[in-house]
């Protein structure tokens, strides 16, 4: 079960602000899920690998040969704050 | 009119290549009807025909397509249903939407869906829920509820939708349409807005079987831009088999029993007796594990999501909030563009992945996976088929399951299994019950659609479901 300091350390790892509303209904129902999840854990896994790829393939490769990409017009078009061709973002160092 | 809505998109595509049907009369027909719709199943509608008639011989025939909204289109609206994403229109395409383009389906709208395909009932969209035909106070199912209810009313020929856990096939089934899940890597995942990339397919929803087939025709194939992508081996021919001699079917006890809905199954059983008619074995199964699946699927979905879901960080796109520093922005903008449902899923994929409990849960989970992926591979030793109802209940009334995530969760009970094991299956119209749709749900092996089809289209013919109800 989750209590709400657990809680905000997910949160913050997740990058979300909970408010203290959302605090709380995300405990209860993280804890809610979390109870009816935990029923995998009655059974006997040891010997099974764990999946890795649903199909049974080796490597994907391709030929490393360049092909175009986005002009940097394009690419930046939805970007809420281009600045000198680049994606402009506050100072990691600010506040 | 009425007489153009009532044909199916393959019939509409034959009319088109003898000449017989303008493709721009019929762009135009649907478009209006998109453009008039009540459902609040579209997010966006064409303004006008694409220029010019599709090219001779077009296989789809010009035949318009409704695309759920996390499909990439270029210069196009895409926004995965999500505020995060409001107005964000990508530069590129999805290959699959441009498969189907350039064999003749242009498009004709984005369909809403649950958030980021996070979702059984659209009520999770940051759009607003879509509502179902067949009754304006019920859920269409999600995620791909648009789609579904498009083509179920009548708003679309045909459509195409994304599933995770189930998100073709049960909104297929609670609108009285077809669903098909394929293969895991038989279609690109390009230009799909991700939300669990180990399972995440696209597939179609359309008015029958034949309908999917074509669709499915157009949509497969290697992509060098999606490395998981396979080159599907064979071809997807149009579905003709009229009986079921020789086939077997697997009813398994796990996913076809307890906590299924009366009405639905008795719409199953009455379809297992059909099938006998039509010269099928059908015979318990067992998939020990499948009751496992929903916990595994709720564990590795998120955790894939978590990770997916990184990237919407107020940089390159869609929605920022302003803050002083980068940490505080990154923090603001998601808080404030994710939806409840969104939030909860990221919240609980970044818990089963942190430090302490990844063994327990994510790891957990993925050997949970392999073994649901060998309960499948023991019974297809036996059977052709696994059949089991597509949804535990038809349409329920908006509002029902929000304020209980696990029960809403429950919903995918008959669907998560197959995603899990990477196989296909497809959802066909059984009957009613009490009026609304029941789904039936056929799976089989890795790369197995042809004869997947074949056998849901011989169901189709015999069980002769009229869906029209839903398009007047």
């Amino acid at each position: 079960m989750l209590d709400s300091a657990q809680v905000l350390h997910v949160a913050r790892l997740a990058r979300l602000e909970l408010t203290d509303d959302e605090l709380e209904k995300m405990a209860s129902e993280l804890s809610k899920v979390l109870q009816h999840i935990e029923t995998i854990s009655e059974l006997d896994l040891d010997r099974v690998p764990p999946t890795s790829h649903v199909v049974d393939v080796v490597n994907a490769l391709r030929a490393d040969e360049p092909q175009p990409c986005l002009p940097r017009k394009v690419a930046l078009a939805s970007a809420p704050d281009p600045v000198d061709g680049g994606f402009g973002v506050p100072s990691p160092g600010a506040a | 009119m009425s007489e153009l809505i009532d044909l199916t998109a393959a019939q509409a595509a034959k009319l088109t290549r003898a000449g017989e049907l303008d493709p721009a009369e019929l762009f135009e027909a649907y478009r209006a009807r998109a453009a008039g719709d009540e459902l609040n199943a579209f997010t966006w509608v064409a303004d006008v025909a694409p220029a010019g008639p599709p090219a001779a011989g077009a296989p789809l025939g010009g035949v318009p397509l409704a695309v759920k909204d996390l499909f990439c289109t270029e210069g196009v609206p895409s926004q995965a249903g999500s505020r995060i994403l409001e107005g964000y229109r990508p530069p590129y395409t999805a290959t699959v939407v441009a498969q189907l383009a350039a064999g003749g389906a242009p498009l004709l709208g984005k369909t809403n869906q649950d958030e980021f395909a996070m979702g059984s009932s659209n009520e999770n969209s940051g759009y607003g829920p879509v509502l179902n035909p067949w009754d304006r106070s019920r859920v269409p199912g999600g995620s791909s509820g648009g789609s579904a209810a498009a083509v179920a009313a009548g708003l679309a020929p045909w459509a195409i939708g994304t599933d995770t856990g189930g998100s073709i096939r049960q909104p297929a089934a609670l609108c009285g349409i077809v669903g098909l899940k394929p293969t895991y890597g038989a279609c690109s995942r390009y230009g799909m807005i991700a939300f669990a990339s180990s399972l995440d397919q696209a597939g179609p929803l359309t008015r029958d079987v034949t309908d999917a087939a074509m669709l499915l025709a157009h949509m497969i194939g290697h992509d060098e831009r999606d490395s998981t992508s396979l080159p599907f081996p064979g071809e997807i021919a149009l579905p003709a088999r009229e009986d079921l001699r020789g086939v077997r079917f697997g009813v398994p006890e796990e996913l076809a029993g307890d906590g299924i809905e009366p009405g639905v199954l008795d719409s199953f059983r009455a379809t297992l007796e059909l099938a006998k008619r039509l010269g099928a074995t059908v015979e318990p199964c067992t998939l020990p594990h499948a009751p496992h699946a929903l916990s595994a699927y709720y564990l590795i979905a998120p955790a894939e999501a978590s990770a997916n879901l990184a990237r919407y960080d107020g940089v390159r796109y869609g929605l920022r909030v302003d803050a002083p520093d980068l940490i505080s922005m990154y923090t603001r903008t998601r808080s404030a563009g994710f939806g409840p449902e969104v939030k909860r899923r990221i919240m609980l994929g970044t818990y089963a992945l942190s430090s302490g409990y990844y063994d327990a849960y994510y790891g957990t989970a993925q050997k949970v996976r392999t073994m649901i992926a060998e309960d499948f591979r023991a019974v297809f030793e036996g059977f052709d088929f696994v059949v089991t109802p597509t949804s535990p209940w038809t349409a329920f009334e908006l509002g029902a399951k929000t304020a209980d995530p696990l029960a809403m969760y429950l919903n995918d009970f008959c669907t998560v299994p197959m995603p899990l094991a990477g196989i296909p299956a497809v959802s066909i119209p059984s009957g009613l019950s009490a009026g609304l749709p029941v789904g039936f749900q056929l799976a089989g092996p890795a790369f197995s659609e042809s004869r997947l089809l074949d056998a849901a289209y011989a169901l189709e013919q015999a069980i002769g479901f009229d869906g029209s109800a839903a398009r007047r």
